[in-house]
């Protein structure tokens, strides 16, 4: 695909990578096998008809085979941008085997943007059920679970109500992902299809404060679908976290992407970047905030990592776009500790050595720290992007709510939590996980809703 | 859907009183709770004290200073015109009930935040006795308000041109050191608080402050708020912003507040220090 070149990309944040033209999307739509049994349906979360689409890509069909998407998928334009099939679907293409698996997520990409550019907006709504149509449905949190949801009880006639605490709905799509990597105006297209759809979308509602579950319940609300993430950032625990200059992966970027402090001062939400920065952290998270820092200026930054390369979690792709950035990888590192100068800002960071030693519960081998490895290494930006947990404002709120140890919901096998007809999905059930994740369970709650809702009519 | 602005004053040169038409709002704010305001999209977000709220009208009032490149913006929005956003109630709302003899120490702008919570203990059946404090006359607010929710009121200016002379931790020691109460609760300027809470921990008074953190999201999700309690991290905006001040680690706590100082300045400098607060 082609992309924007490192040095030109790394003064901007305009996407990175530029999608298919047609043509290369038929040529690559041709390569297809068409295989009776096709490995990459079992590989896609949500059992895309791969092979469908692109056979309809490959005969010009483009709105066909976005159609085929749709299907299951109901953000098919974020999807194609941000899913790791490395992992899913191309991980299984036969082709892999012999030589390159077929581009899925670039042709499902093409699909949908092909339909935004031509403006294409096709809405199936079933017909409402007579009986189901006073049925409205509250969906509590805009991110990839709480839109499919939504999205898919709007189609089966349902009124349906999302519930988003930001003044923007898309969740980590929106205050996560940078804009380089999944424009924003691609997140409002899919909103905007939903909202097509029939949903409402109600923002600046913080439901456990601004509203509560009961008040819905009472407002005429009949099922729930809580799906609101895994927003609780989570520090090191060391000395020195309090310093400035040091910050969640989230309020970072939350400050450049949500209030869009890369257009500082014109834009009035300010982000302060230093010359050195580290990221602590190898997942998606941490490549996203470290891209972000070179961006907005900064000469050094480094991903500061505990274990190799191997075991980083972040997709191979933005391992090696964030190289090819100049990001440089600090590995088997961690930091010990942070201090500052007298005014209370971040000058260096404590770090031991680690070797690798036995597998953990991860199933990943275990970072030992090397005895008398301790370094200091200057920093006056630290990012941590160690992982996020459940917020636990809303659950709180709600004492019949059963929770497991880490705070996250839990669900039965049909997505219903301890309180009758409320759902739940996403990373609040499963800790922070996947887009495509997301919207399976946002997917399967709203089938499990429609059981529920036609059992109680 | 933009919030409308139902009433707008000006209470004085630097100080502004808007009403939003914000029923949910409305309905659910408790004393001590705040909002976050967003002006536009390309508006910073900043948390505010919900001064009043009014369910019947589905009403919040909020009372601000025009320090700031936002709270300027604020300042100069017309009765009629609109904010993008407002999110709340937010935070933990004022809960001590009935403590007894309350003394309530506010200066500047905190005057404007302690109102909501001196009336609550007044409910409460709580003797109130309030200390406020401006650098003068002009810029002191609401005492008639105040002298309403408390049973007495002192009042303190920085040049003597209203009550007495001096700053709110004078009278303050002086009724420490002659009566005896049950509970103190303290909003201004960080410096102020930090002065305030030095003196009464000395008299082993349990002192409750409110912080006005930086804060970005409000709901726990991005951690700018942090501060350090009693040795513990915690989120301003869900889990305070009220806290006992005694606990509070104030010297990191103030270099916390300068952390995007610089960056504020040049901000106003780009725009043209466009600070003005037409009526
Ligand atoms: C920086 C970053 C990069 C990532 N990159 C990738 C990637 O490349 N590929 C990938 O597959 N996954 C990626 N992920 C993970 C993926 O984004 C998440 O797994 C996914 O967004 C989870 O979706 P969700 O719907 O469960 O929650 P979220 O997307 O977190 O959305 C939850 C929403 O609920 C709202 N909310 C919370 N509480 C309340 C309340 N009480 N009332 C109302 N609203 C509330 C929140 O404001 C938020 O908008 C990334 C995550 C981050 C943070
Ligand atoms: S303002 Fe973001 S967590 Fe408090």
């Amino acid at each position: 695909m082609r992309e924007q070149k490192p040095k030109e990309r790394i003064r901007n944040f305009n996407e990175v990578a530029l999608g298919l033209t047609e043509e290369e999307a038929v040529a690559e739509a041709k390569r297809c096998l068409e295989c009776k049994r096709a490995a990459c349906i079992g590989g896609c979360p949500v059992e895309i008809d791969i092979p469908a689409f692109i056979k309809l890509i490959s005969e010009k069909d483009f709105q066909g085979a976005l159609d085929k998407i749709r299907e299951k998928n109901s953000l098919p334009a974020v999807c194609g941008r941000v899913c790791p099939q490395e992992d899913q679907c191309e991980k299984v293409c036969i082709l892999a085997k012999k030589k390159e698996p077929i581009n899925i997520g670039a042709l499902e990409r093409f699909a949908a943007d092909w339909a935004l550019e031509h403006k294409v907006a096709k809405y199936e709504l079933r017909t409402p059920n007579s009986e189901r149509r006073n049925a409205r449905v509250a969906i509590i949190g805009s991110g990839p679970a709480g839109l499919t949801c939504a999205g898919e009880l709007a189609k089966m006639g349902y009124g349906v109500t999302v519930f988003e605490s930001l003044h923007s709905s898309g969740g980590v799509l929106v205050y996560g992902i940078p804009e380089f990597r999944l424009p924003k105006g691609i997140v409002e297209s899919e909103v905007d299809y939903l909202r097509g759809l029939g949903v409402e979308i109600a923002l600046n509602v913080l439901i456990g404060r601004t509203r509560t579950l009961d008040e819905l319940r009472k407002a005429g609300f009949g099922a729930f679908f809580i799906g609101i993430g895994a927003g609780l950032p989570y520090f090191l625990g060391v000395e020195g976290e309090m310093l400035n200059g040091i910050y969640s992966a989230n309020e970072f970027l939350t400050r450049v992407n949500l209030m869009k402090a890369y257009l500082f001062p014109e834009h009035d939400t300010p982000v302060k970047v230093g010359e050195k920065v580290g990221v602590i952290g190898a997942g998606n998270v941490a490549m996203d905030a470290a891209r972000s820092a070179r961006r907005l200026g900064a000469d050094e930054v480094s991903i500061i990592y505990r274990r190799t390369e191997m075991e980083m979690p972040a997709r191979i792709e933005e391992i090696e776009r964030a190289k090819e950035e100049g990001i440089r990888f600090e590995l088997l590192t961690n930091p010990t500790g942070f201090f500052g100068d007298a005014d209370g800002w971040v000058r260096e960071a404590e770090c031991v050595r680690n070797r690798l030693g036995e597998p953990d519960s991860s199933l990943r081998r275990r970072p030992v720290p090397i005895a008398g490895s301790r370094f200091k290494m200057a920093l006056d930006t630290v990012i941590c992007a160690i992982g996020q947990g459940p917020n636990p404002l809303l659950p709180r709120t709600l004492p019949d709510l059963k929770l497991d140890e880490d705070g996250n919901i839990i669900v039965d096998k049909l997505g219903m939590t301890s309180i009758e007809g409320v759902f739940a999905g996403g990373d609040i059930v499963t800790g922070a996980a996947t887009v495509i994740a997301a919207m399976g369970a946002g997917r399967r709650a709203a089938a499990a809703i429609d059981v529920y809702l036609t059992q109680q009519a | 859907m933009p919030y409308k602005i139902l009433d707008k004053a000006r209470l004085n040169s630097v100080t502004s009183k808007i009403v939003i038409e914000a029923p949910y709002i409305a309905r659910n704010a408790r004393p001590g709770q705040f909002v976050v305001i967003h002006i536009d999209e390309k508006g910073e977000r900043i948390p505010l004290t919900i001064n009043d709220s009014n369910p019947k009208d589905g009403a919040i009032t909020i009372i601000f200073q025009g320090v700031g490149r936002t709270t300027c913006r604020l300042a100069a929005l017309k009765k009629g015109g609109f904010v993008q956003d407002v999110l709340g109630p937010l935070g933990k709302a004022a809960d001590f009930g009935r403590a007894g003899r309350v003394i309530f120490i506010a200066g500047g702008v905190g005057i404007a935040e302690i109102l909501p919570v001196a009336r609550y203990a007044r409910a409460n059946n709580n003797i109130v006795t309030a200390v406020t404090g401006a650098r003068t006359k002009e810029l002191l607010i609401l005492e008639d308000e105040m002298r309403g929710a408390s049973d007495r009121l002192f009042i303190v200016t920085d040049d003597g041109s209203r009550g007495a002379r001096g700053v709110v931790t004078g009278p303050l020691k002086e009724l420490l050191d002659k009566e005896a109460f049950d509970l103190a609760y303290c909003v201004g300027p960080d410096i102020m608080m930090k002065f305030a809470c030095g003196l009464t921990k000395q008299y082993n008074l349990k002192t409750l402050v409110s912080l006005d953190a930086n804060m970005v999201d409000a709901t726990g999700m991005c951690a700018t708020c942090r501060v350090k309690v009693g040795g513990e991290v915690k989120f301003t905006c869900v889990d305070g912003p009220e806290f006992d001040g005694h606990l509070i680690d104030w010297d990191e706590f103030m270099k916390r507040q300068k952390r995007f100082v610089a960056l504020e300045k040049r901000a106003m400098e780009y725009h043209g220090h466009k600070c003005r607060m037409p009526g």
